[in-house]
């Protein structure tokens, strides 16, 4: 009875599995894992980067050919500026107003000219047109296509050559890259038993989801007893970081899977995880932090400041928390190249998993790591000030715009207190001047 | 992000846009992304609180009149044209447009359309008047806290007293332009 049903094409499709299975198993052993474990490259990444950008080009060059052809004029969202203007101070720039106006004599100075209110009135629609912040939540918008229909604005079929080395993209990335990743990041959760499998675990992580990391200045790299601190983009930084090297990290407990894996790693290292209801309190979190940095046996802690993913192309405000404790900080300044694939996580656009989904099969995640020299805070300066200088220095290093804005804009309104400001800045230029009359 | 390609703006939309508000090409087409960007409810048009979450504009002292400027006469929803032809008025004049005929309309971004502008600034109630009340709300909203109502008051008499010239204790459009006279 069994005989008889016996599908000789069932036999078949067995034989090709396993072999299919065996091959994926060989490859990922000799490309994947045994590199990781002894930390050596084949230098095959680097000749696919090279590879990817050539197509990328050539991608690019086609559409633009193909659109002059067709006599469409190309969607090019952010390559020219909008907005013709000199930062000046509020003052300064309604002085200028009221100069330009009628046949006012200077030293009969008015406090207020109903044309005051032009230069509010053009702040405001300057910053309708385009301003700092609200583009930094969103991906960054790129000049090449790179065959990832997600980055494309253009896409319309212009030739048949570009259509299919679309479609093979597609099924390069979906159907090797994505399952490849999928199984190594299997071996990451696996386990956590020592400090040398811990970066291990990162190593495959790393090759799995095709990085290709650049670190420079690897004699800066953080020491025991300090806080490393970062600018954050995704949850791949930490992966990032912490395969070349080993941090405590800290945050706030999940429920869930993510939960189960931040308890099983307190079991390798002493990561510094804290309840949702510790995290409010400010003091705790204090003490913590500078209990762990007070142990010179312990691993430099890595932080975050911003709070948020910010989109790679600025470093927003560090808050303050993680420079109040005292000790010395190293800086790190992480940037990825967007041509490869986008690695901003957009919280409010994707959850974790689909996020992750994108980043697999993505071309490549390609980044630079720059160590800063360490640095502490100096005499007479507050938290704020220090917090600002490190920002600085990481800005400049990644070539990021250094922003005044609080990250968690992202979500939350602004501050009234801004607004004050400017009302205080305005109100003394008219009161001013009376006081100077009453003298008079 | 993907749903943004299917929401392109047509050849003949940014032709006619051009000849309505005299932007370039890409300007259109930059100020188009900037639209969709600050559209989080993608249906195609802007409130209020889009405009509100732009923070350098909520701390703008004028911050709300300058977006209800963009809002027709009691509507809740500026659709892109509506946009650009506000956004039209702060147009530079270029030189080319000086001596254009003059029995074709007006551009928006002339000189007397961008006066009106500000003048709408003040004059909430479209009398074409700017009144006391209007003047000191405006005044108030710029120094917040900081300066007393009797002060504000008599800066705001002041103001009046400069401008008006035809004694009716407010400042009409002309008068406006001649005070403020750029």
């Amino acid at each position: 009875y069994f005989l008889l049903n016996f599908n000789p094409f069932d036999n078949l499709l067995c034989i090709l599995l396993g072999i299919s299975f065996t091959v994926w198993f060989t490859l990922l052993l000799v490309f994947i894992i045994v590199p990781a474990i002894f930390g050596v490259s084949f230098g095959i990444r680097q000749l696919y980067m090279k590879t990817l950008l050539k197509i990328f080009e050539w991608a690019t060059h086609r559409i633009e050919r193909g659109a002059k052809d067709n006599n469409h004029l190309l969607y090019k969202p952010y390559s020219n500026a909008i907005i013709a203007k000199e930062p000046t101070s509020l003052e300064e720039e309604i002085k200028e107003i009221r100069r330009s106006g009628s046949n006012r004599d200077l030293d009969h100075a008015s406090e207020f000219e109903m044309s005051d209110i032009f230069y509010f009135c053009r702040q405001g629609v300057e910053s309708i047109m385009d301003d700092e912040v609200t583009k930094r939540f969103s991906a960054e918008e790129l000049e090449s296509w790179n065959l990832l229909t997600r980055s494309n604005y253009n896409f319309q079929h212009i030739s048949l050559r570009l259509t299919v080395l679309w479609g093979l993209g597609v099924v390069i990335r979906y159907g090797f890259l994505l399952p490849l990743s999928n199984n190594t990041l299997c071996f990451m959760t696996c386990n956590f038993l020592s400090e040398q499998v811990h970066l291990m675990c990162y190593r495959i992580c790393v090759r799995a989801l095709t990085a290709i990391i650049t670190y420079h200045d690897s004699e800066n790299k953080p020491k025991n007893g300090g806080i490393c601190v970062a600018n954050h983009t995704s949850p791949i930084d930490v992966i990032i970081l912490a395969s070349d090297g080993c941090y405590a990290m800290v945050g706030q407990i999940h429920g869930g899977l993510m939960g189960v894996i931040q308890k099983s790693m307190v079991k390798a290292c002493p990561h510094i995880w804290f309840e949702r209801s510790e995290v409010k309190d400010r003091h705790l979190v204090a003490k913590r932090l500078s209990d762990h940095v007070e142990d010179k046996t312990k691993l430099p802690i890595l932080i975050f400041p911003e709070g948020t993913c910010i989109n790679n192309t600025s470093v927003m405000m560090f808050k303050k928390g993680s420079f109040e404790i005292g000790s010395t900080v190293y800086p790190v300044a992480i940037k990825y190249d967007p041509r490869f694939g986008d690695a901003f996580w957009n919280s409010s656009q994707f959850g974790m998993v689909n996020y992750l989904l994108r980043m697999m099969s993505s071309w490549a995640i390609v980044c630079s790591v720059w160590y800063l020299p360490p640095m502490t805070r100096e005499e007479g300066e507050d938290a704020v000030q220090f917090a600002n200088r490190v920002k600085a220095a990481i800005a400049r290093q990644g070539g990021l715009v250094d922003l005044l804005w609080d990250g968690g804009l992202k979500r939350g309104k602004v501050k009234d207190t801004f607004k004050e400001e400017q009302q205080k800045l305005y109100s003394k230029m008219l009161v001013g001047t009376q006081e100077d009359r009453s003298r008079s | 992000m993907g749903s943004r390609a299917s929401t392109l703006l047509r050849e003949e939309e940014i032709e006619e846009i051009k000849k309505e508000t005299g932007f370039s090409h890409s300007q259109i087409t930059r100020l188009y992304s900037r639209f969709t960007s600050l559209d989080k409810g993608e249906n195609g048009t802007l409130s209020r609180e889009d405009f509100q979450r732009i923070p350098e504009l909520a701390i703008n002292p004028l911050g709300d009149r300058i977006i209800n400027a963009f809002f027709p006469e009691g509507e809740d929803q500026v659709n892109f044209r509506g946009f650009m032809r506000t956004l039209a008025h702060f147009r530079p004049i270029e030189d080319n447009e000086k001596n254009k005929d003059p029995t074709a309309s007006e551009p928006l971004n002339s000189r007397s359309n961008k006066l009106l502008f500000a003048f709408r600034l003040y004059d909430l109630d479209r009398d074409d008047k700017i009144s006391r009340d209007e003047l000191l709300q405006v005044l108030r909203m710029m120094v917040g806290v900081n300066i007393s109502d009797e002060q504000l008051g008599s800066i705001a008499d002041r103001t009046i007293q400069e401008a008006d010239q035809n004694g009716d204790n407010s400042i009409s459009f002309n008068e406006f332009i001649k005070k403020v006279c750029l």
